[in-house]
């Protein structure tokens, strides 16, 4: 009964320290993740960034130069992949393509020794989960991109593994499969319980499906926490830049009080902004504002910098307006179609009244 | 559909239409020098030997089924077809049974080694048959290579016998035979998706059941292509049979040999062809079916 109970919870997982190299490069440098039982966590990042090698680790495919994996709290370094059991869904699906539907599926249980019956009533389970239970006889090749999917997901859930991972699974999929099959995916980890871990260089389907995003950089990660967290206040200007869309000023540090810091922008206006840790006066900064907390306005203020307004383009139930700045910075402001008012040019902007900017030491 | 069409500025026919009938009798025209070269240089020597073989005599004047008659009563001819035949069947196995694992190392080595491995497989085919031939009778001779280091390591007493034994053969022909099963071997599983076998392991599998299950039936097409195509060049292999097998093993090709060659009975040896033809066109088919049937998904 014990280990009945324990067979189905979720399972933590831990990476300490992980280091990966081949040859002379290092893929993944020092990557230290604590991802709770039953998180769905994404790595997130360019190509080349490590995400995937790290993927690779955690599966055993790919041997660490240095650092640790447990699966709650037990090491799984010196197990070969097939000890595992870890449930992986891969970029291309990887179906055997001379096996059927059902065989695929099955496969997992008959390396486990499951025999007849069984093994049936598993891959019949797993496929209704699934939503493809009249779909046994195929072959990999006469169904859709989106249902070979499904069908290397019950594959992969059938031998009940301890932490699912996901390789780039919604990559190959049009744009509205794509949504249908990221909810699908958040329902039955939901439903299971599973600890997943999800590699992808779309945030916005890191977004929508991660519980937490460890954003990844030159084998490193960058940032790791929520996607509100990660958006509002990114810790480094990689994380900054590579999510969402942002805007850049150039200022510099003119007094400094208790955690605020006094900014003259080189556009023309002095800000009080937080100040993160390491900032002196006189240090230059950048100050990283998202396009949506600027506001235009007709007339000077306080906090307010001139600029030379440009196209502005409807998108949606919103408008993308683009301005440029006495120093030259070319700004994107965003504000929703209805507040729009033609009745003046408006040549100031300055920071919505919920706007958290950033600053970030400028190194020059 | 006339209205969509744009006028054509100088009045020909646009080749919609009536252009399709001319295209097809062209394109039928343009095979013709090919189809000719074919029928004259290998259908016409081909009726031309099935003639012959209904022929009584030596000199082809007497028409007649006496050479057939003569050749399929004989007990012995249907030795010498089953020797050929096994001949064929145990090269094949023993180039599987060295060919599989060969191509299971090229597919797990590096680019590099990759590289090489292709260079020694391919090698053989740049040398003569008949250079390869010798050099087997240098290794396999009574004071040959292999005798010299058994007897000196005493796993031997008296040298084996080697040359003119079919053994001696079947090793011999599978070292010439050996990259016509490679080849296609290698190039249909370097094809297969690297992920199939990390899946494969994931899920629990082992290395065994992930070698029977998922790459065995995957490289099924290119094992077939192989053995077709080692089974074919085995048993027809002339010069391999002779020189290593000598007079005392008599396969097919070399009773051809003594009957147009050394006797001269011309209907006689067009017999003994034909036979050797369809028996080497009846196993080809039998393993094309069968690797067709398990091979068929991989490239649908």
């Amino acid at each position: 009964m014990q280990q009945a109970v324990k067979a189905n919870a979720a399972r933590a997982l831990d990476v300490e320290g992980l280091s990966v190299r081949y040859g002379t490069s290092t893929a993944v440098d020092g990557v230290t993740l604590a991802i709770e039982p039953g998180e769905v966590v994404a790595l997130l990042g360019p190509s080349g960034c490590g995400k995937t090698t790290l993927l690779r680790v955690i599966a055993g495919f790919v041997r660490q130069a240095a650092g640790r994996v447990r699966v709650d709290g037990a090491t799984i370094d010196h197990l070969p992949p097939n000890q595992r059991n870890i449930g992986i869904v891969f970029q291309n699906y990887a179906l055997f393509p001379h096996m059927t539907v059902a065989e695929n599926v099955a496969y997992g249980l008959r390396a486990r020794g499951l025999k007849g019956p069984e093994v049936q009533a598993r891959v019949s389970r797993f496929l209704d989960t699934v939503q493809l239970g009249g779909f046994k006889e195929r072959l990999p090749r006469q169904l859709s991109g989106g249902q070979q999917q499904r069908v290397a997901l019950a594959r992969a859930l059938a031998i009940e593994p301890s932490i699912l991972l996901l390789d780039e699974p919604f990559a190959a999929l049009d744009r509205n499969l794509r949504l249908d099959m990221q909810i699908e995916i958040k329902r039955l980890q939901r439903t299971l319980g599973l600890t997943t871990i999800l590699v992808t260089h779309d945030q916005d389907e890191a977004m929508s499906v991660a519980d937490r995003i460890a954003v990844m950089h030159k084998g490193r990660v960058e940032q790791f926490d929520t996607p509100v967290a990660i958006y509002d206040r990114p810790q480094t200007l990689f994380v900054n830049g590579f999510i969402g869309t942002t805007n850049l000023m150039n200022g510099t540090v003119a007094s400094l009080q208790s955690g605020t810091a006094t900014v003259a922008l080189d556009a023309g206006a002095t800000l009080t902004l937080p100040a993160p840790a390491g900032l002196s006066v006189g240090t230059p900064v950048l100050m990283s504002v998202r396009p949506e907390q600027l506001v235009l306005s007709a007339v000077p203020g306080p906090g307010a910098w001139r600029i030379e307004p440009g196209l502005a383009l409807p998108i949606g139930a919103q408008l993308v307006h683009e301005a440029r700045a006495t120093d030259g910075t070319f700004l994107k402001i965003i504000e929703p179609r209805r507040a729009v008012s033609n009745d003046a040019v408006r040549t100031y902007c300055t920071l919505a009244a919920d706007a958290r900017p950033t600053l970030f030491p400028r190194t020059t | 559909m006339r209205t969509m069409t744009p006028p054509s500025p100088d009045g020909a026919a646009s080749p919609a239409d009536g252009g399709g009938k001319r295209s097809v009798l062209a394109e039928w025209q343009l095979a013709l020098p090919l189809a000719l070269a074919f029928a004259s240089i290998f259908l016409a020597p081909l009726l031309m030997l099935v003639g012959v073989s209904f022929f009584n005599d030596e000199k082809i004047t007497q028409p007649g089924f006496g050479q057939w008659a003569k050749f399929l009563g004989d007990p012995f001819s249907y030795k010498v077809i089953a020797d050929t035949m096994l001949l064929g069947l145990k090269t094949v196995c023993a180039t599987i049974v060295i060919g599989y694992p060969l191509a299971l190392i090229y597919l797990d080595a590096s680019p590099r080694l990759q590289k090489v491995l292709i260079f020694i497989i391919v090698m053989p085919l740049l040398l003569s048959v008949v250079v390869r031939t010798f050099a087997w009778i240098v290794v396999l001779g009574r004071e040959g290579v292999v005798n010299t280091l058994l007897l000196q390591l005493g796993i031997i007493s008296e040298p084996l016998r080697l040359l003119q034994t079919e053994l001696g053969l079947v090793i011999s022909l599978t070292q010439i035979e050996m990259p016509l099963m490679l080849l296609p071997l290698i190039s249909v599983m370097s094809r297969l998706d690297p992920n199939l076998r990390d899946a494969s392991s994931a899920l629990g599998a082992s290395r065994w059941r992930t070698l029977f299950k998922v790459i065995v039936p995957l490289s099924m097409p290119g094992l077939v292509a192989g053995c077709l195509l080692v089974f074919a060049s085995s048993t027809t292999a002339f010069i391999s049979q002779t020189v290593i097998g000598g007079v005392r093993l008599i396969y097919l090709p070399l009773l051809i040999w003594q009957q147009s060659l050394v006797v001269f009975n011309w209907p006689f040896a067009a017999v003994v062809s034909l036979t050797l033809l369809v028996s080497v066109l009846t196993v080809v088919s039998a393993l094309s079916y069968l690797g067709r049937r398990s091979g068929g998904y991989v490239h649908g």
